[in-house]
């Protein structure tokens, strides 16, 4: 499995968008640093791009890709190796392909110019929705055999994640706004993985705002060691429950 | 008539000159304090050597120097009052005071100064008791470098650190308390000043004023309280070089003001409180010169606040810069640097040439709806507020800063 | 060797296969012939799990496939259009393909990559290559490993007569050695000397599966493609 692996992450490289990708973080990322005086804003900066750029570039590129790789993923599917193991390696290259352009675009500046800890939080957080929209690209190429088709769901998922979902959420806080939402507000962000991973970050960034009376649940809930833990769980969860369920539909797929 | 006078001023200086020093201890002819205290004369000092003294309902009924050597401890026993002073001119300095009653009717506290004028207390260490220094109609009464510290877990069951009631020109200086309900508290007490104490960890406030005129609160540091520093009711107050820090909590603040008017608030820092200024009908107040630093929300006016000033303040790092429950704003903004200004000085004066309004659009919306805040920062609220920026509507019309500063301050 | 036992398999309303049995044996050398969308490729694609059938299953040497995914390692496969990734080189899918079989003791044939000379043509990108040399490469996949099994769908299609032959030598090489060869080709002519058995599939249902000797007495044709065609006209 490991093999295959090295030959998707070499593949990866080769094609130079991953490159482009990891160049255009870096420069954003310095730019971020060297123009605001503050760290703390350019943080905040930072927060956009990671909540944005990252879900946005991993789930397109891994849809693109791993449409890309069907001539590659038919041959090796006529070899003696398991489905499964064949499935698994192709996204762990490209998690492995995108953190890395992450650490590299976005960790680098972070580490020199604000390691704090909210600076770690957002890294990690950045890392984990690199491999979570990885994760649901991999469900949605494997779900619809047209490409453009697929692609276009993807992108419709970014939309979906980043923008559509809170919309609804505030539609629903203001339509229910006589009853006591707040604890189901934690349990719908655990819906939305970009969300969960903004609010982990707030808890370091904003920490003064969230220890508020407005804040104070998401603090009581997040703020704990439990709570972080389970937040954490979730994202993994993300990570998890797309890539078993595109295993599994790879698995009867017929090539 | 002068010559008199005169006399009495000699007789005054010979008589302290020789005045007796009287030991109490283990090892000398007196061993309790009370029977020190009894055979002193007006002017005598009553040295303590070091020990544990089971003696409550201490009374120093003259106007001696209570001395410990070697922090003696006096121990209440969790029942009755420890020492009180009921007359003037006493010091008390040197002593641990430990274990004072508590009783939910009477204020049991470590050291009370009861109608007393010129009383020292100094260099002691309070620790669990219910009050921990005590002043209930004193006068010019110093109370510095006292540790006060106590294990209070709910403000019902426990007493203040410094607690002033009815007092005028107290000067409290260079105190330390932790774990009281208040740190320092003040009723009816006018023409103090508090200065360089620390107070912090107390359950309720770090110093909470009530009904207190024309005082002063000066480099103080109050951190880690349970809701921060509360001046309600009072006028003429001036709080100058205060460091205000972590207050944290649900509804914290780092100061409260509470129909207050006429006070100056300056060169004060706020750092990374819920709320770093509340205020709530306050009228006439000058803010200036003080940072704002990494606060939940750094200035929090309600609309029954009048002709307040906010001058030549940094706002910096602040998840929200002001906040505001109505559209009414009888408030004046003016020099402030803010660190989300996002206007342009062309001229180069140093001030930008388009306002900077302080309040978002998305801190309305959780103001009116709290849960919102797991929203903030999305996607979502930086569009809404991106839109309410370039078309302001929702934002209280008048509450912006006409020339806001380029740099920040230099404070 | 392989047993195929009431295969069925439907892509949305298509019926491709349709209770297709079949029983191969070693040293045979199977021609699988029929129409075009006869469902020859389903069927071949079908026994390297490929594709999954609905219904029915298959046997390598005993053991079902459905869970199992080793038994590939005694086939050699080389698909009708051979695709691979764009961006490696020739040398680059080779020594990929070496690596990923972990084939230890054992030698590479790599006598076909010599046949074809594409030892000179290792540096080429695959997207660069013709149809042709794409088929090569297929076919030098197919025997690099030595396989006891080789299921080769159109192997000529695509390839110059020399060439061709190059490869018929390969496979009637093989066959010497008996090894269970399978081969689909509407080319009939092509296969007269080299196949002992013959299953002909029609909309996707096996019509026969006859010994190419009993065939030939039965029609009285020599010629594969007139024995078939005699066939046909029968039914």
């Amino acid at each position: 499995m490991i093999k295959i692996v090295k030959y998707v992450i070499v593949d990866i490289l080769r094609n130079k968008i991953v490159i482009a990708y990891t160049a255009f973080l870096l420069a954003i990322s310095l730019s971020i640093f060297n123009l605001e005086d503050n760290t703390s804003k350019g943080l905040l900066s930072l927060l956009n791009i990671i909540l944005i750029i990252i879900p946005l570039v991993s789930i397109i590129f891994s849809t693109i890709y791993v449409y890309n790789s069907s001539e590659f993923l038919e041959l090796l599917v006529s070899q003696p190796l398991k489905r499964k193991n064949i499935w698994m390696s192709l996204f762990a290259g490209l998690a492995i392909s995108l953190s890395f352009a992450f650490c590299i675009g976005a960790g680098i500046p972070i580490i020199l110019y604000a390691a704090s800890s909210t600076g770690f939080v957002m890294l990690g957080m950045g890392l984990i929705l690199s491999i979570v929209f990885a994760s649901v690209a991999m469900l949605s190429a494997v779900m619809i055999r047209d490409k453009a088709k697929g692609i276009g769901i993807s992108i419709l998922l970014w939309l979906y994640f980043s923008l559509l979902f809170d919309g609804m959420v505030l539609f629903i806080l203001f339509q229910f706004e006589d009853y006591p939402l707040e604890k189901i507000m934690v349990a719908i962000t655990a819906f939305n993985p970009i969300d969960l991973g903004r609010i982990l970050i707030l808890l370091k960034m904003d920490i003064s705002a969230m220890m508020g009376y407005t804040g104070a649940i998401f603090r009581d809930f997040f703020g704990t060691g439990t709570g972080f833990f389970i937040a954490l769980l979730v994202m993994l969860l993300w990570v998890a429950v797309p890539a078993w369920l595109s295993v599994r539909t790879f698995n009867r797929k017929d090539l | 008539m002068k010559k008199i006078l005169l006399y009495a001023l000699l007789f005054c200086t010979c008589f302290s000159l020789y005045a007796n020093t009287i030991k109490v201890g283990r090892n000398e002819n007196i061993s309790t304090i009370a029977k020190g205290i009894a055979l002193a004369a007006n002017g005598d000092t009553v040295l303590v050597g070091p020990g544990l003294y089971k003696e409550h309902g201490l009374i120093v009924n003259k106007s001696i120097l209570l001395k410990g050597a070697n922090n003696p401890v006096i121990d209440g026993e969790n029942k009755f009052e420890v020492v009180a002073i009921t007359v003037s001119n006493v010091t008390i300095e040197g002593f641990t005071v430990i274990n004072s009653g508590s009783s939910s009717v009477e204020d049991y506290a470590g050291i009370k100064i009861i109608n007393s004028k010129n009383v020292i207390i100094r260099n002691n260490i309070l620790q669990n008791n219910f009050f921990g220094i005590y002043s209930q109609h004193g006068t010019h009464c110093r109370i510095e470098n006292n540790r006060i510290s106590s294990t209070a877990v709910s403000e019902q069951l426990s007493g203040n650190g410094i607690h002033c009631w009815k007092s005028d020109s107290m000067y409290i200086i260079g105190n330390k308390m932790n774990g009281n309900r208040d740190g320092i508290y003040f009723e009816f007490v006018t023409n103090s000043v508090i200065s360089r104490n620390e107070s912090f960890k107390n359950v309720r406030y770090g110093l909470h004023f009530m009904f207190s005129n024309n005082d002063a609160y000066i480099s103080n540091l109050f951190h880690n309280n349970g809701s921060g520093v509360a001046v309600m009711y009072s006028h003429g107050v001036s709080m100058i070089r205060n460091f205000f820090f972590e207050n944290w909590g649900d509804a914290a603040y780092g100061l409260l003001l509470k129909e207050i008017a006429d006070s100056y608030i300056d060169n004060n820092s706020f750092e990374k409180n819920t709320s770093g200024i509340v205020m709530e009908g306050a009228s006439r107040i000058q803010v200036q010169r003080n940072s704002f630093n990494r606060n939940g929300t750094a200035l929090r006016i309600q609309a029954s606040c009048m002709d307040i000033d906010i001058k030549k303040n940094n706002f910096i790092g602040n998840t929200f810069d002001v906040s505001t429950n109505g559209s009414l704003v009888l408030n004046s903004f003016k020099g402030n640097f803010w660190d989300k200004y996002e206007g342009y000085d062309l001229n180069r004066d140093g001030i930008g040439d388009v306002p900077y309004r302080p309040v978002s659009l998305y801190s309305m919306i959780i103001e009116k709806n709290p849960p919102a805040m797991i929203l903030f920062r999305s996607f979502m609220s930086s569009l809404l507020d991106k839109t309410e920026r370039v078309l302001p509507g929702l934002t209280p019309e008048a509450l912006k800063d006409d020339n806001p500063l380029m740099k920040p301050l230099k404070l | 060797m392989i047993i195929a036992s009431n295969v069925s398999k439907k892509f949305k309303k298509l019926t491709v296969l349709e209770n297709v049995s079949l029983n191969c044996i070693k040293g045979e050398c199977i021609a699988l012939i029929g129409p075009n969308g006869s469902g020859k490729t389903t069927l071949i694609k079908t026994i390297l799990g490929m594709v999954v059938p609905d219904s029915g299953f298959i046997t390598f040497n005993g053991r079902n496939i459905l869970h199992d995914w080793k038994y590939r390692s005694h086939i050699g496969y080389m698909p009708q259009i051979g695709r691979y990734p764009d961006n490696m080189t020739i040398g680059q899918v080779l020594s990929m393909m070496k690596d990923i079989r972990a084939h230890k003791e054992k030698t590479f044939d790599e006598e076909l990559i010599y046949a074809f000379g594409l030892n000179i043509l290792l540096n080429k990108r695959m997207r660069t290559l013709s149809g042709g040399t794409r088929q090569k490469v297929s076919a030098c996949l197919a025997f690099l490993f030595d396989p006891e099994v080789l299921i080769l769908d159109e192997p000529t299609a695509g390839l110059d007569p020399l060439s061709s032959e190059l490869l018929k030598d390969k496979i009637r090489k093989e066959k010497q050695k008996g090894k269970l060869i399978m081969i689909t080709s509407h080319i009939l002519s092509e296969l007269d000397d080299l196949i002992t058995q013959v299953i002909y599939m029609q909309e996707g249902k096996l019509v026969f599966h006859k010994n190419i000797d009993d065939l030939r007495k039965e029609t009285g044709e020599q010629k594969l493609s007139k024995a078939i065609a005699s066939v046909m006209i029968k039914k």
